[in-house]
């Protein structure tokens, strides 16, 4: 009866002992739960529960201090006249179609350069990657608006070369461009996960690919992109969704009002005045699911569509 | 110099006459003196706005911006961090520094209590209703955190708990950041399924198994979430902008909206410097935890 720990659990066993599972399978229910217990608490008292109080009051008018009234799908047929609201999603919309395949194009770009065998590659991975963990700092953000502020050291920076474009922040047209770099700016984080996808590929493919007398472009198309279509799948996906959420950069560097002209107007900026300034708490749920509802319908749309292009080697996942 | 064909290691049975890697050693240098050059280029990019955020806050406010725009000067001097500590709001800069840390262990320590123990739960315990917890937690990775903040506002104006620091530690203690339940889900499996099997059967209980095998053995993975999760609660800007009223309880990022608001940008320098003072603590745990923080990107996918 002496059972050797090397023993796969799922050996062919014995009455007694499937006696045992079953009254183990119990137990191990009860373990299980309470295991669980502080995720689970979290996960219905601060995220389910928030979830459909949020969808009935995105049907109400609520301020916070009288009883929520049921107005019906008004929340959401006002939204589509609301031209802030227009003006918000146009923003974010710019700002996640822009700034996240630059970003991702430059992390990929980057990693392909560093990925060799060559002195100081930790250095550098670990300088271009710092930018990710303060870049979305109210720091940063300061930094950000002095920098790209009217004789900012950019402004004065592109004189030098003879243009003259003034403060980037107080021009609607250049609002858009200084987020796009600073989300750029902060490629370093997907980069350093393409650095591990791409040290995942192994070098005969492309030493055979050589061979046959492939140049660097066919290289990329046929093994590297391929290759690292998993990886560059979860950044996108990831990336975007992120990109959604930008609120901290936006509000500071517009002092929390989306100005000049609206143009840092960020849904998430949108949603906090409503809620939070005008309470017009109803609306400002409302803008929540409907973001839940674009966001979904958009990781939806990944995933189906990834089935094309997104190749997962046979043995792994 | 040489033009001499450098052998490959490679002993493969490959074509003599055609051999990719064989470039003679001037190409090879050639190559490595682009790639250094362009790696430092893009460094000296890359790293610039922390530079010149760090010169600034040396500098005298006439220096900051205008005409002047090299990162040196002559007058470099501590004067805007001694304005920067004075604070705002009638609250010294080490108060907003006491409430940073407070709010950044707190959510250190809720986070690896509540999300080690919900880990190990999906890790390593069969019961039923744990797949389809498993998909929902993964769900709520992907879920916009916007969702949840109104109805959360509403019930913690309710409770009278807005302007204190439950509503932002909470969460923490609930394992609501998925990520690094995941993480430890993840890192969990990696461990051999013999250790819990052998300590069953010499009787051990799933207590036992998790606080004498599971957590020592959890080292690297509480470490990662212990610098991660600092770090997020000390830049985290919206649950304090939430919750938050009084100056004395603000944490940085907040105090620094303030100073930035009640200021209006005449007193740059000052304002540089305290965006420095707040960035520092990241910027020290980034140095010394450097190879943890990016392995810990690039083998968990971890977001910055």
């Amino acid at each position: 009866m002496t059972q050797s720990p090397t023993l796969s659990r799922r050996s062919t066993a014995p009455a007694p002992a499937q006696l045992r599972r079953s009254k183990r399978n119990g137990a191990d229910a009860r373990a299980g739960y309470t295991f669980l217990l502080p995720w689970l608490l979290g996960f219905i008292a601060l995220t389910v529960g928030p979830m459909i109080s949020s969808l009935y009051l995105s049907f109400t008018n609520y301020n916070l201090f009288e009883p929520p009234k049921w107005i019906g799908l008004d929340n959401y047929t006002t939204l589509f006249q609301d031209e802030r609201f227009l003006q918000s999603v146009g923003v974010t919309l710019g700002y996640v179609v822009f700034g996240t395949p630059l970003k991702l194009a430059a992390a990929l770009a980057v990693a392909m350069l560093l990925n060799s065998k060559r002195r100081g590659q930790g250095f550098y991975r670990s300088a271009f990657y710092a930018p990710s963990l303060i870049g979305a700092s109210v720091s940063i953000a300061i930094v950000w608006k002095a920098m790209f502020g009217d004789s900012g050291p950019v402004d004065q920076g592109l004189s030098f070369f003879g243009i003259n474009l003034g403060g980037w922040v107080g021009n609607p047209a250049m609002t858009m461009p200084m987020f796009i770099l600073l989300t750029v700016w902060q490629f370093g984080a997907p980069m350093v996960i393409f650095l591990a996808g791409l040290k995942q590929i192994p070098n005969e493919l492309y030493e055979a690919a050589s061979m046959d007398g492939a140049g660097p472009v066919r290289k990329f198309f046929n093994i590297t992109w391929p290759m690292l279509s998993p990886v560059i799948f979860f950044n996108l996906l990831m990336e975007t969704i992120h990109a959604f959420q930008i609120f901290a950069s936006a509000y500071i560097i517009s002092n929390g009002e989306g100005g000049p002209a609206g143009s840092t107007l960020f849904y998430t900026l949108y949603l906090y005045l409503r809620g939070f300034s005008d309470f017009r708490m109803g609306y400002a749920s409302a803008m929540a699911w409907l973001l839940v509802i674009v966001v979904g319908i958009i990781t939806l749309i990944f995933f189906r569509t990834s089935k094309s292009w997104v190749h997962y080697s046979g043995d792994s996942r | 110099m040489t033009t001499m064909a450098t052998p490959t290691h490679s002993a493969g049975a490959k074509a003599p006459d055609y051999n990719p890697k064989s470039e003679s050693a001037g190409a090879k240098r050639a190559k490595s003196i682009i790639f250094h050059a362009a790696a430092l280029v893009l460094t000296a990019i890359v790293l610039y706005p922390g530079l010149w955020m760090i010169a600034s806050s040396f500098k005298p406010n006439a220096e900051i911006g205008g005409q002047n725009t090299s990162l040196w000067s002559n007058n470099f001097s501590f004067d805007n961090f001694v304005t920067a500590m004075e604070g705002i709001g009638g609250v010294s800069t080490l108060q907003f520094f006491t409430n940073s840390l407070i709010l950044a262990l707190g959510a250190v320590v809720g986070t690896i209590l509540s999300a080690s123990v919900s880990a190990y739960a999906f890790a390593r315990i069969n019961f039923p209703g744990r797949s389809l917890f498993f998909g929902m937690m993964i769900a709520t990775l992907l879920l916009p955190f916007h969702v949840v903040i109104i109805p959360q506002y509403i019930v913690f104006q309710q409770l009278g708990l807005v302007d204190t620091y439950v509503p932002l530690l909470i969460g923490k203690f609930l394992a609501a950041d998925a990520f690094f339940v995941f993480l430890m889900v993840q890192f969990m499996r990696g461990l051999p399924a013999e250790l819990d099997e052998a300590a069953r059967i010499d009787g051990a209980g799933h207590a036992r198994i998790f606080g004498s095998i599971m957590l020592p053995l959890m080292k690297p993975a509480l470490i990662s979430t212990s610098i991660f999760s600092f770090i997020w609660s000390w830049n985290d800007f919206l649950g304090p902008l939430l919750y938050l009223n009084t100056p004395d309880k603000y944490p940085l990022p907040l105090a620094l909206r303030l100073f930035v608001d009640q200021t209006q940008s005449s007193d740059y320098g000052a304002m540089i410097a305290m965006s420095v003072l707040a960035l520092l603590p990241v910027l020290l745990f980034f140095l010394i935890f450097q190879r943890y923080i990016v392995e810990g990107v690039s083998t968990q996918g971890l977001k910055g």
